[in-house]
């Protein structure tokens, strides 16, 4: 308990505090600012699009990881982690160097709301299919022999049987997969361009903020990013713990 | 529906599971495939329900080719050694499941769903989770689930492995019960060989990949085929050359023409079996199998010398090995 004060209670304290230090008007006056309303739109809209995106994309990879017999398995397999081993900053520039204005496949992404989108699915791409693969792996595959011997093909017994049983496992990881994606900065900066009212996301806002000095913006924004990222994870969690329900 | 397995062969790399095995299983009967694991009865009854494909034979239900018909397509009813419960459903549900696929509507599968689970004895649990139930009631749901679908075959592997010894006694007889008032042709994995006796009508002796054996629980303990089924069908006892029941050795106090000489190192009281071990001549030790009355009328005691003799010839000679 010491230990999780110390290193993220406190601080997050802090900055609920100076969020508040011009008073209450200052607060609201900082977080209803046009360009802050439109950066937290766009930050909440993207990750809801990512985590969805990332929660079909994650369970399949996951499925073709642990169900397909493939040269270089092993190799794909480490590489889904690479979003979490790179600097972010590295994966923004990845993605510029083939998403953007010199493309080699040319299609140039940069400083759209597009770009937005695709850097967060690459920085939170693992954590769907790290959630579901150990799941399926410790799936009873009897309990699909069991459905195929009832009556159901190979659909039926993926949509009543394996499904349900990944769902809380997709849940827990999508919740992370927001969470990460809201106060995502590292890969947005090089290749969404930061056009405020249209590229510019809310963790970035927060950087325009310091450096133009104005704290409290910067801290009042933060504490609704904290807000959400925290009202997301007991949502996904209560999600999780509801889908699994019957293991109790 | 009657089970015709024909020439079927199975390897899984090297090893051969299955090698040109032929059986026929008669409609309504119950029958057990007997023998030690990794002898190829569940492989088998995995080709049966479509669960493994054959590399060569046919496999026919109910006269019809069912080789290349996929598992959904058999009407077979399969139960597994761990249940294999739908964990994310109730009870009711997983009842249900095979009903609800079908979309059959819903009063009917309520009104079947309870009356298989009154023929399982699981009325007050329709709508608990697997979790929340006993490994044996789970298996009665599982078979509940089988039945639903009204199969034509029932198979079950090792149906009563994962449960514990009074379990599994209990659940034998209620087995024998079911299938008799619901006459489906069943046929079930099991390496107990008790189990198979007590249980089915047929037994099936599998080993190595091949059969050897095909008999009512009797027949094999009476005149087992070859020295495996022999051995693997019940007690054995060497006397001299030969294997015998421990309780077709007659102990005598004379020398007669035929008899081997031993002597008596334990006697062993078991209630109404008395087991009196002994040493042959020749350094081989064995047992036989006596009662109490018997024991008392020879007055059978350690180191004594008796002679063995065949009660009746039902001895076999074993095979070189």
């Amino acid at each position: 308990m010491a230990y999780l004060s110390i290193v993220a209670l406190i601080p997050l304290a802090a900055v609920v505090v100076r969020s508040t230090e011009g008073g209450l008007d200052a607060f609201w006056t900082a977080v209803t600012n046009d360009q802050a309303v439109a950066a937290l739109r766009l930050t909440l809209t993207a990750s809801l699009i990512v985590v969805v995106v990332n929660a079909v994309a994650g369970t399949l990879i996951a499925w073709v990881l642990v169900r397909d017999e493939f040269r270089g398995r092993s190799v794909v397999n480490s590489l889904i982690d690479l979003p979490f081993a790179l600097p972010t900053i590295v994966a923004g520039l990845t993605l510029l160097a083939f998403y953007g204005p010199d493309s080699p496949i040319g299609v140039n992404l940069a400083f759209t709301e597009v770009s937005v989108v695709l850097a967060l699915l690459f920085v939170t791409l693992p954590f769907v299919v790290r959630a579901v693969q150990p799941v399926l792996l410790e799936l009873d595959r009897e309990m699909e022999e069991a459905a195929e011997s009832l009556g159901a093909g190979k659909r039926t017994a993926f949509l009543r049987i394996i499904l349900p049983n990944l769902l809380p496992a997709i849940i827990a990881g999508g919740g992370l997969a927001f969470a990460r994606a809201v106060g995502e900065f590292g890969s947005l900066v090089l290749i969404t361009g930061n056009i405020p009212f249209e590229t510019q996301a809310a963790s970035v806002f927060i950087f325009s903020q310091v450096e133009s000095d104005n704290p409290i913006g910067a801290s009042a924004v933060s504490v609704v990013l904290l807000v959400v990222a925290l009202v997301v994870l007991l949502f996904f969690g209560w999600l999780s713990k509801k889908a699994l329900r019957h293991e109790e | 529906m009657s089970i015709v397995v024909d020439s079927v062969s199975k390897r899984f790399g090297d090893f051969v599971a299955l090698d040109d095995v032929s059986l026929e299983v008669r409609d309504g009967s119950l029958t057990a495939l007997l023998g030690p694991s990794g002898g190829g009865k569940s492989t088998l009854l995995r080709v049966i329900a479509g669960l493994e494909q054959p590399d060569a034979g046919r496999v026919l239900i109910g006269g019809a080719d069912a080789t290349f018909e996929p598992p959904q397509r058999r009407g077979v009813g399969f139960v597994f050694q761990h249940y294999a419960a739908f964990k994310h459903m109730t009870v009711r549900k997983n009842v249900a499941f095979g009903l609800t696929i079908r979309k059959r509507p819903k009063a009917e599968i309520d009104a079947r769903v309870d009356e298989l689970l009154r023929l399982v004895h699981l009325e007050g649990f329709a709508n608990r989770y697997p979790a929340q139930l006993s490994g044996g009631q789970r298996q009665r749901m599982a078979l509940a689930r089988a039945l639903a679908v009204q199969p034509r075959v029932l198979l079950l592997d090792e149906p009563f492995g994962a449960l514990d010894a009074t379990v599994r006694k209990e659940l034998r007889a209620w087995l024998r019960r079911l299938h008799d008032e619901v006459h489906v042709t069943t046929v079930f994995v099991t390496h107990d060989q008790e189990e198979a006796m007590e249980v089915a009508e047929q037994i099936v002796v599998l080993n190595d990949g091949v059969i050897e054996q095909v008999g009512s629980p009797r027949d094999l303990y009476e005149r087992p085929a070859n020295e495996f089924v022999m051995r693997f069908i019940g007690p054995v006892a060497p006397l001299g050359e030969r294997w015998l029941r421990p309780h077709d050795v007659e102990i005598i106090l004379e020398p007669v023409r035929g008899a081997v000489e031993a002597t008596i190192d334990r006697v062993i009281h078991l209630g109404f079996e008395v087991r009196v071990e002994l040493s042959l001549g020749d350094g081989d030790s064995t047992w036989v199998q006596t009662t109490r009355g018997r024991a008392e009328e020879l007055e059978l005691d350690e180191d004594q010398t008796v002679w063995l003799r065949p009660a009746e010839e039902r001895a076999m000679e074993p095979e070189p090995a």
